[in-house]
């Protein structure tokens, strides 16, 4: 592994670790999607992928980022705060009464777009700002990432029509392929497959990586947009709860809290993969 | 009879107007650019109009979007399929988010009379009523459709603005200022109060007039700003008359009657008449048939005033 793709490895797991002493704090949370996307949110917020500032969250041209799997809040919020939009004390107030850290993501928490946290919302905004930017012939793109399961909503195949219609290359889609959604694998429930052909068929450009490699997800996140003119879509292969072996890959573990013993030995795994 | 007007043409004459001297003004229809009477809109201004399709949830998410990105969007679109299909959009992404979209939802209430329930637009003041952080306007004429469409671009915030189809009577003079928030008396009276909204305001105009040759003084008011409602308006009505009663091209539950009777029930109780569609679907009809078969005529209001006169209200 390259020394840079190193330093973001260890800070993913850095977040996994902050973010499941979080979700067991506040006795709620989502471990299974927060673990299966901490590499693609470090990649985007601590490695320059993103042209975000944190002292200016408002910025108008920045880069815009919709968590459209709006669940994986504690990780948004765990990977915010490591990238300084606000004190990471305050992770603490998680879920907490009257706390802006509510259980999905809401515009008064610093960096956060939308509120989000019903499924399929995200990529039609998505497609919204990447319009607007492109009708003012302005730089600034616009990421979206979705869970699997969420592609069952209608909404994003809508949208993905449009993204294509409208030729918005500044857009891309990053799909957290983990393969399981809440009760089961996505195969068992509303099958997705063959996945990058549908959105192909739909006129995107489809890369697949894998969701954990960080020297993979940095060379396909800095050679957008993939073909001029085409929204860019990115199939994450990822595993639901990855760095802590008896969570990885079990349906269980969508939205269960570790018992203390449990979060004891997760952080135990999640520090050894990083020495 | 006066000449009639479908306030449809004075909002896209209002927003092409506007849009002339603000960027930032784009409209997004589902394939409903001539139901919206916007296509002179996409030919003046043809990169800032997008028909995204037949596509109600994408096309209410992006104008969240757009939002985001500096725009001021229009949404216009037939009101059953804007509001029904897009409802949890509207809540989550524009309402919750707090996004500067502005919704038109056209040929609302029973305008679309003989195409049947699927097209009739009955429940979306009540929908969107119950989503904090919405604005509601209903306006009863091209003067104030006009105005609230210019309202509204100033105003920060997402808005839903409902236009009927209809023909419907100027009621208001060329030199009406319409406010966000405020309703307004369009005759004096204080034997009884008639509140309405769009459609049925020159309707309760009229029962006004029927009223009077029978020696009943009644108070009209047109509540176009559905929500946030004016309090003060309904409490002044109902400790100055006998009773109030309400008109709406709605179903009755839920909608335009039932906020102001939450009004007057919590500060200033009286007799009040709901009229509006009675939690039923419309059968086939004309709008004129439908409005006449619910008794949303100057003869059923004025019926209904006169009951309340009659029963003696609370004095």
């Amino acid at each position: 592994m390259p020394s840079d793709s190193l330093a973001l490895h260890k800070k993913a797991y850095e977040i996994r670790q902050r973010n499941l002493i979080m979700i067991y704090e506040a006795g709620g949370g989502h471990t299974g999607g927060d673990l299966s996307s901490a590499d693609i949110l470090a990649a985007l917020y601590l490695n320059g992928v993103l042209n975000v500032d944190p002292q200016n969250p408002r910025a108008p041209d920045r880069d815009r980022f919709f968590l459209s799997k709006g669940h994986s809040s504690g990780l948004l919020y765990t990977t915010l705060a490591f990238a300084g939009f606000f004190p990471e004390e305050e992770l603490a107030t998680f879920m907490k009464p009257l706390s802006r850290l509510n259980g999905h993501p809401n515009v008064h928490v610093p960096g956060v777009e939308a509120n989000t946290g019903a499924l399929g919302h995200g990529l039609p905004m998505a497609v919204g700002t990447a319009l607007a930017a492109k009708m003012d012939g302005v730089p600034w793109r616009t990421f979206v990432l979705a869970g699997d399961g969420e592609l069952q909503e209608g909404s994003n195949w809508e949208a993905a029509m449009a993204a294509a219609q409208y030729r918005l290359g500044n857009l891309t889609l990053i799909i957290d392929r983990n393969r399981l959604q809440m009760v089961d694998r996505t195969e068992r429930i509303i099958g997705l497959e063959p996945l990058a052909d549908k959105w192909r068929a739909f006129g995107w450009t489809v890369r697949e990586i894998d969701g954990h490699n960080h020297a993979e997800i940095m060379q396909t996140l800095s050679a957008i947009p993939f073909e001029d003119g085409k929204p860019n879509c990115v199939i994450a292969h990822t595993i639901k709860g990855e760095g802590v072996s008896f969570i990885e890959d079990r349906a269980g573990w969508h939205h269960r809290v570790p018992t203390e013993e449990e979060l004891d030995a997760a952080l135990e795994e999640l520090r050894g993969a990083v020495r | 009879m006066s000449e009639l007007h479908d306030c449809r043409n004075a909002f896209a004459r209002t927003l092409e107007d506007i849009a002339r001297g603000d960027p930032r003004v784009v409209a997004l229809c589902n394939d409903s650019v001539s139901s919206a009477k916007l296509t002179h809109f996409a030919q003046v201004f043809p990169d800032r109009l997008f028909n995204v399709g037949i596509a109600e949830q994408n096309m209410v998410g992006m104008g969240a979007g757009m939002a985001n990105g500096g725009k001021i969007p229009f949404i216009a679109a037939a009101a059953c399929f804007l509001t029904g299909r897009a409802l949890e959009q509207i809540k989550n992404d524009l309402a919750y988010t707090g996004t500067n979209v502005k919704l038109c939802g056209v040929s609302t209430g029973l305008a679309y009379g003989p195409l049947g329930g699927t097209h009739h637009s009955i429940e979306d003041i009540a929908w969107l009523r119950a989503i904090a952080n919405m604005t509601i306007i209903v306006p009863a004429d091209p003067v104030e459709t006009e105005q609230a469409v210019r309202a509204v671009v100033d105003f920060v915030g997402p808005v839903y603005l409902r236009l009927s189809r209809m023909g419907v009577p100027v009621v208001h003079d060329a030199d009406y200022r319409f406010e966000i928030g405020k309703a307004v008396r369009l005759r004096d009276g204080s034997d009884v109060t008639l509140v309405a909204c769009g459609t049925l305001v020159p309707r309760a105009l009229e029962a006004a007039a029927m009223l009077e040759a029978k020696g009943v003084q009644a108070r009209v008011i047109n509540m176009a700003t559905v929500k946030p409602i004016d309090r003060e308006a309904i409490i002044e009505a109902a400790v100055e008359t006998c009773g109030i009663v309400t008109a709406e091209e709605h179903t009755i539950y839920g909608g335009f009657g039932s906020d102001v009777a939450e009004v007057v029930a919590t500060t200033h109780p009286v007799p009040m008449r709901i009229l509006g569609v009675p939690g039923v679907f419309a059968p086939t009809g004309s709008p004129e048939f439908l409005l006449e078969h619910f008794g949303l005529t100057p003869q059923g209001i004025r019926d209904a005033a006169l009951e309340l006169v009659e029963s003696g209200g609370p004095q």
